[in-house]
């Protein structure tokens, strides 16, 4: 009986919290009678999202995503090599890496401004943007992973005169793969927040555009409604990731997990 | 004096790390050969060199004096007939037990045959994994991955195996287990084996010959040979022999440098 609870627990736990506390919100703003430009009412918010045509919201999702993928993708073909190189090479480590740390310690928000001035309005600025606010985790854990081979599978490689290239490839990839799918599921949330940050700058459409647009006047429930919509696709990208790492190197997540 | 050289002979190598003032000798003076298909084990406490040992051995390092040789060959970079069994199993979590032992294969040429597949499933029944050939590695107890490890060290058929404390991480009732396995692989495929271990009774268990090392710098203290008859089993571990020689070797450990 005990162990059932437990069980029933475990599972309806977690959904039956987040009811819970959208219950409170619900209930506290009525009681107080918070006004809703202030905090709106969760119903408010679902009342505010029905209002917008289906067609509005998948053109502002499509714009947001297709940015956020562009900029997540090309932060992918730009970061595992370029960890690749900075393993390979003392030299090159020695040179990029600082500039790296330079590029990541400035605040791309305050960048953007100046990257749509110079690229244009296009989806190009746009793109550039995410991909600097994504591409820097995804170097970072890739160098780790590179880095964190054990030593006796370097041995092994080197007593095989194996090669570096094959090193690298039948070895050091491999074995950093598990480091290189945390820093792709953490990036999936940066490229939305990098896409979102362009959209503030300048853009016509996306959900970055559509939640400066609504607060702008004062459409606050409405505004909430974009920003449910933003966590929901952050979420599913991030889904998408475990989903991918899971079905094509199963090997890498702990064994918990499969 | 036709005599064949020796399979591994080290004379006067000595090893530093580092430079200057803050360099490690791991090991000074250390001459000794080791025999065609013999079984050697290199005992000593903790920073000996042992490993050092193997890896000059094994080409991963140059001695900074003397000379190592293979066949009467000076090692100046890893060889074909080596193979290393690590004392953590290091497979591969992307392979399966099968492709972690044809990986060597792989690796060092890009493809694997059939013919090697074939291999290595006879070096599985051989470690006594016949039926795990497609199990993931972390499906695999401690004591079997390092099965596997043998299985993969013995691949390309190396006639010296070297082996870096590869019971070490195993708790005590698979490593005597393993030390009888090993026993009988080593049976089946004769090799000459130079073994490292900070256990005597594993030392004396599995060797023709021993070697007790002193710490820092590492030297041969002793060479000594175990006179315990073949086939050894688990009578052999209550010769009284064998206590009186793990007891010298105790001795030899624990006792102050020579003046």
């Amino acid at each position: 009986m005990r162990l059932l609870l437990a069980a029933w627990g475990d599972r309806f736990a977690p959904p039956l919290t987040f009811v819970a506390l959208i219950a409170v919100w619900e209930a506290a703003c009525r009681l107080f009678a918070i006004p809703s430009f202030l905090l709106p009412t969760p119903s408010a918010i679902v009342a505010a999202g029905l209002d917008i045509p289906p067609a509005v919201w998948l053109g502002h999702i499509g714009a947001t995503l297709r940015v956020a993928l562009m900029g997540y993708a090309a932060a992918i073909v730009v970061s595992i090599p370029l960890a690749v190189a900075l393993v390979s090479s003392r030299f090159l480590s020695r040179t990029l890496y600082p500039i790296l740390v330079v590029v990541q310690s400035t605040p791309i928000v305050a960048v953007a401004p100046i990257i749509v001035v110079t690229l244009g309005a296009a989806d190009l600025p746009r793109v550039v943007i995410t991909f600097l606010i994504t591409f820097f985790p995804i170097v970072v854990s890739t160098v780790t992973g590179l880095q964190a081979t054990p030593e006796e599978l370097i041995e092994l490689s080197r007593s095989l005169r194996a090669g570096r290239l094959r090193e690298m490839l039948h070895i050091r990839l491999p074995f950093a793969v598990p480091y290189i799918f945390s820093a792709l599921k953490i990036s999936t949330t940066l490229a939305v927040i990098g896409a979102v940050v362009a959209e503030f700058v300048a853009a016509e459409r996306g959900l970055g555009f559509f939640i400066a647009f609504s607060t702008s006047f004062f459409k606050i429930p409405q505004a909430f409604a974009g920003l449910v919509v933003l966590v929901a696709l952050s979420l599913i990208l991030f889904r998408l990731c475990a989903i991918v790492q899971r079905r094509f190197v199963p090997w890498s997540l702990p064994k918990s997990e499969t | 004096m036709s005599d064949p050289p020796p399979v591994i002979r080290f004379a006067d190598v000595a090893q530093t790390f580092g430079l200057g003032e803050r360099s490690v000798v791991a090991l000074e003076d250390v001459t000794f050969d080791v025999t065609r298909n013999e079984f050697l084990a290199v005992v000593g406490p903790s920073g000996c060199g042992k490993s050092t040992l193997l890896r000059l051995i094994a080409g991963l390092i140059r001695p900074t004096r003397g000379r190592v040789e293979i066949y009467g060959l000076p090692v100046t970079e890893p060889r074909d007939e080596i193979g290393i069994v690590f004392q953590r199993p290091t497979l591969l979590a992307w392979f399966d037990v099968l492709g972690n032992v044809t990986f060597p294969m792989r690796h060092k040429y890009g493809r694997v045959t059939a013919e090697e597949r074939r291999r290595a499933h006879e070096l599985l029944a051989l470690v006594g994994l016949a039926d795990f050939a497609t199990k993931r590695i972390d499906e695999l107890s401690g004591g079997m991955q390092q099965r596997v490890a043998i299985a993969r060290a013995l691949l390309l058929d190396p006639d010296i195996l070297l082996m870096d404390e590869p019971f070490s991480a195993l708790d005590a009732l698979t490593r005597d287990e393993m030390s009888f396995e090993l026993l009988r692989i080593w049976g089946r495929k004769p090799k000459t084996v130079l073994f490292i271990t900070h256990s005597i009774p594993e030392a004396l268990l599995l060797a023709d010959r021993i070697i007790v090392m002193t710490a820092r710098p590492g030297r041969v203290r002793e060479m000594i040979e175990v006179p315990l008859p073949r086939p050894r089993s688990l009578a052999t571990l209550s010769d009284p022999a064998f206590h009186a020689i793990a007891n010298h070797i105790r001795g030899q450990l624990f006792a102050l440098p020579a003046a």
